[in-house]
């Protein structure tokens, strides 16, 4: 059970090939599936109608008909000007707070964990297996074990509350993960390929930098798309190591969705809500099925 | 209050004026501040504040976290910990920040107290006690905070045909025909401190201020596990048939618009849900009224906000807090803070002509000492507290819970109580 | 696929001319970019998971002091009532999860698997939540089953006037809300991962199976689900791990109530940590966390790498 898994995964179905198009199998199968997506579907729709709707609407009709007005000002609130206590700014500081944190996050965890994945498959030291095994661990670990010495450790290092201190912890909570993506990924590369360079003489870092990169673009994507959503998606880092001028988006939001000044304004929270969730949506949606291998690469492991 | 408005910002501009000449020597320097006050009558306060601060050269940034404290103090108390001290901090003075002043994290405030003679200024005096350790001063009370205080609607007493309570039991014996009128009795936040302090309110009110001195003061076990206890336990036990059983609110903001919308009866809260009234645009004693003390007992638990600066490396930013801090206690400021909150100032010289019915009310239960209490913060450590918080909203929550399971549980919380 | 990369020393380089090193400068360049993943962990994991345990064992408030007291956080904790609330909270989200994802996940992978049209939109649909965070799930699940706003009203709109659902303020059933946002968020992922299970099954075993007339169901429960095993095991593990740190989702959801009846330990451990200065409390906490998940993973770790070495040496 290894990668091979993954790359095989969205190839061909294997089950008994269907017969009629409308037979009682048939009937099972698809009613089956579409009452499970109307399901699915559902949250979405009744985010994307309420946040389209006006109050007084939200107040009078009911959650799944569509709205009678179509209203674009809940969005602008949402974006531009809900408010936190004094600050009527809506999401767009989160949002680029979020940016802040997520680009210099990505890279760097990506840039560790590939290069751990590469050492780990070719260039095994004593103990090389050893930290590995003990990082898969710390896949599982409960972050709660880890929340306060963490504090500690960056206040050391003058990090804590600060950008490069929350994307440092995006970096070790990031690393099992990635490591592990890697390390599978250079596995499967012909052993013969890297022998060759060795004999012409390339060492540690050529080889990394001249053959393992530019053959493993793919599972850069994967790796990206994993950390893009996990990194945006992100509440308990933000708001313990970011500090309040760096909240990201997700710490924003629920901000913005627990003050009410006089009414709870339903429509605007939905916007907001979408708005939060519209960046990984929009990954999800274009990556398509990479995003699929990257998770099931990611999590099911050899 | 509209023609004084004009007055009190006029004189907030000229006070500042006079802080501005104490500044100018220093440079504009931006202090963050951080609290959780996010709620219309709040967010009305802290502008205050900030209005003046920022009229003093200075820039204040605000940095609010919603949510109630239970949110907002691990976001503030993990930054000052973590080393990335924020310019000031609300927190509830008492022994909140205690273990954090006493590591020397806290910035002194002694020679500004004692040059403006916070002593004699403050009342009562506990609440200047509640910011000291070791006879020195460490933060400034911005006001006098009673949860006593039950608030009821008379829109819906109206609809419901009965007269207005004047007390809990007038308020217990009304709720069938509030209940007839398809009103809800009692409106509740989720949020687990708002279940502890109206049993604080019950307590008081049922039980007398002698007995909560008792209890919370002198920890008398045998008044702890007294007769009287066990009955305000069984009084609280039939409490929660008052409130909407499908209650989905969270914040008591939101309760509180329950009962200015007229769905609800009363809620007991503190002086705070005073703002939002303010901000709905109603008039004590014409759409809403006030009991403190549930009418019965009036007194006050004189918990409040303060404000604490964290020790700064930068001595202009040191100078800035210095300058924030006396902001925040002089007279002008008092006044139109308080009033916006609806809590009252912590300086007893000041002329309060616009406060409103209740705050008046309140004003007179302040002058006699006998019917002050210090409040849960000061009696108690956050660990205590919310433990007490979690029992007692699961016995609100859980009709199962006997009221002499939960007395016996509280009882035993106050007695490992540190 | 580890057998392959075994003996890669790569002594190699080593006779084309520089001269014999030291043992611990060979290799140099691996170790020094292994740096980061040795710092993390053992500063980070071992670390860190050490210094809380150690922690635990103190009466520290809001910072930490070395104060021992033996077990007697240890005691406060088994005694709050709080904590047992969370535990059994996390007792039946773990059940539930587990169940319903596991079997709902297999089943919508069955369906996926029958060479149906519009696959990819299938899948688009199931899988989409996932990539939300449980931040926006728990807002959005809060207004669906708002009782005054959400689902309930609707269904008395259509006439069931005296319909009422509101399991977020019922302390019976809060919990199962929670149980409701987090399969509407995972259980796409876990159908992926059966999916591609199922397609790494082989071809010939349906021929064969198709061959003898067993039926597709039998072939399914007798044949097909002992041989993804693996795949089980690892989804189990991999959902096993999530639900021990389920904290956003409650936060947003519930924030734990009504009362103290959908709390669970991650946020136990957070409310003590910071906001309620017991730290020595919390960190019980977290440690009794730690090992329930050592408890978990160990067996399987153990499992997975005995099967490596048959495999190996088989």
């Amino acid at each position: 059970m290894d990668n091979t898994l993954s790359n095989t995964a969205l190839t061909e179905p294997h089950g008994p090939r269907p017969k009629r198009l409308i037979s009682t199998r048939n009937i099972v199968l698809y009613g089956f599936l579409i009452v499970a997506a109307l399901y699915w579907l559902l949250p979405l729709y009744v985010m994307i109608i309420t946040s389209l709707k006006g109050l007084p609407e939200i107040r009078m009709g009911n959650v799944f008909s569509p709205p009678v007005e179509i209203t674009f000002a809940p969005w602008a609130k949402a974006w531009d000007s809900a408010c936190t206590g004094l600050y009527c700014e809506g999401l767009k500081v989160g949002f680029w707070n979020s940016v802040k944190i997520l680009i210099p996050s990505t890279i760097i965890s990506i840039t560790i964990a590939s290069v751990n994945g590469y050492a780990l498959s070719f260039w095994r030291f004593k103990g090389s297996e050893i930290f590995f095994t003990i990082l898969l661990f710390g896949a599982f670990i409960p972050y709660q074990v880890m929340l306060y010495p963490l504090v500690i450790i960056l206040r050391e290092l003058h990090l804590f509350s600060s950008l490069g201190g929350v994307v440092l912890i995006h970096t070790i909570f990031g690393m099992p993960i990635l490591t592990l993506l890697f390390r599978n990924y250079f596995a499967s590369v012909p052993e013969e390929l890297f022998k060759a360079a060795r004999v012409d003489g390339a060492g540690f870092w050529r080889i990394f930098l001249q053959i393992m990169l530019p053959m493993s673009l793919p599972i850069f994507v994967v790796a990206i798309i994993l950390q893009v959503t996990g990194i945006w998606n992100d509440f308990l880092f933000g708001i313990i190591y970011a500090g309040t001028h760096n909240f990201p988006m997700t710490v924003q939001l629920n901000n913005i969705v627990n003050s009410t000044q006089g009414v709870k304004e339903y429509n605007v929270n939905m916007a907001a809500t979408l708005l939060t969730g519209l960046l990984p949506l929009i990954v999800y949606f274009i990556s398509g099925k990479l995003f699929v291998r990257g998770i099931a690469a990611g999590a099911v492991k050899g | 209050m509209k023609l004084n408005r004009k007055l009190i910002v006029s004189a907030i501009a000229a006070a500042t004026a006079s802080l501005g000449g104490l500044a100018s020597s220093a440079n504009a320097t931006e202090l963050e501040v951080t609290h959780w006050w996010t709620s219309g009558g709040e967010a009305a306060a802290v502008k205050v504040f900030a209005d003046a601060f920022n009229a003093g050269g200075d820039t204040w940034k605000d940095g609010a976290i919603a949510g109630s404290g239970g949110t907002a103090r691990p976001v503030i108390i993990s930054r000052i910990i973590g080393g990335d001290p924020m310019g000031a901090t609300q927190l509830n003075h008492g022994r909140q920040a205690e273990e954090l002043v006493e590591e020397g994290l806290m910035l002194d405030l002694t020679e500004l107290a004692e040059k403006e003679g916070w002593k004699d200024l403050v009342r009562p005096s506990s609440l200047l006690d509640a910011c000291t350790l070791d006879g020195k001063v460490y933060c400034v009370p911005v006001n006098i905070h009673s949860f006593q205080w039950m608030w009821t609607s008379l829109d819906a007493y109206k609809k419901a045909g009965v007269d207005a309570p004047a007390d809990w039991n007038e308020f217990v014996a009304s709720a069938p025909k509030l209940r007839e009128a398809g009103i809800t009795p009692l409106a509740v936040g989720a949020q687990t401190w708002q279940t502890n302090g109206m049993f604080g309110v019950i307590r008081m009110g049922l039980g007398g201020i002698d007995l909560f001195r008792k209890t919370d003061v002198e920890r008398d076990p045998e008044a702890i596990r007294g007769e009287t206890m066990a009955s305000i336990f069984k009084a609280f036990g039939e409490a929660r048939s008052l409130d909407d059983e499908n209650n989905s609110i969270q914040n008591w903001n939101d309760a509180t618009s329950q009962v200015i919308n007229g769905t609800h009866g009363a809620q007991i809260m503190g002086d705070w849900a005073q703002g939002e009234f303010q901000v709905a645009g109603q008039t004590a004693g014409v759409e809403y009224d006030c009991l403190p003390g549930l009418g019965i007992a009036p007194a006050l638990d004189t918990g409040g906000d303060a404000f604490y600066f964290p020790v700064q490396d930068d001595p202009e930013k040191t100078a800035a807090q210095l300058r924030m801090a006396s902001m925040m206690i002089s007279k002008p400021v008092q006044v139109d803070f308080n009033l916006k909150k609806g809590s009252l100032p912590v300086r007893g010289d000041v002329d309060l002509a616009a406060a409103n019915e209740c705050m008046k009310k309140g004003l007179e239960i302040l002058k006699d000492p006998a019917n002050i209490v210090p409040g849960g913060d000061q009696l108690f450590s956050q660990d205590t507290l919310g433990q007490l918080e979690d029992l007692l909203a699961e016995f609100w929550t859980n009709p199962d819970m006997t009221p002499e399971d939960a007395h016996d549980a509280w009882a035993t919380l106050y007695e490992e109580a540190d | 696929m580890s057998n392959n990369l075994t003996n890669q020393q790569a002594p190699a380089s080593e006779a084309t001319g520089r001269q014999r090193r030291h043992p611990l400068l060979r290799n140099l360049s691996a170790k020094i970019a292994a740096i980061p993943m040795v710092l993390v962990t053992l500063v980070g994991f071992v670390g860190c998971s050490v210094w809380s345990i150690v922690y635990s064992f103190t009466s520290s408030k809001s910072l930490p002091r070395e104060t021992f007291v033996g077990l007697k956080q240890y005691d406060r904790l088994f005694d709050s009532s709080r904590w047992q609330a969370s535990v059994e909270n996390v007792a039946i989200y773990g059940v539930c999860s587990l169940v319903f994802s596991l079997g709902v996940g297999f089943l919508l992978a069955v369906a996926m698997d029958q060479k149906i049209r519009f696959e990819n939109t299938f899948r688009t649909i199931f899988l989409y939540p996932f990539a939300l965070s449980f931040i926006v799930t728990g807002l959005v699940w809060q207004w669906l089953l708002n009782g005054d706003f959400g689902i309930a009203q609707v269904i008395r709109d259509i006439g069931f006037t005296n319909f009422e659902f509101n399991i977020l303020s019922d302390r019976e059933y809060s919990i199962y809300a929670i149980v409701i946002a987090g399969l509407w968020q995972g259980t796409g992922f876990v159908m992926a991962l059966m999916l591609a299970g199922l397609r790494g099954i082989d071809q010939d075993i349906w021929k064969a199976a198709r061959v003898d007339g067993i039926p597709a169901w039998r072939t399914y429960l007798f044949i097909v689900i002992p041989m993804m095993k693996p795949v089980f095991i690892t989804t189990l593990v991999i959902i096993a791990s999530g639900i021990v740190k389920v904290f956003d989702l409650v936060v947003a959801l519930t924030d734990g109530g009504p009362g103290v009846s959908s709390e669970l330990p991650a946020k136990y451990v957070y409310d003590w940590m910071f906001g309620r200065g017991n730290l020595g409390q919390a960190l019980a906490a977290s440690t009794v966390m730690l090992s329930t998940v050592l408890i978990i993973l160990i067996p399987w770790a153990y499992l997975e790498y005995s099967q490596k070495k048959d495999a190996t040496h088989g």
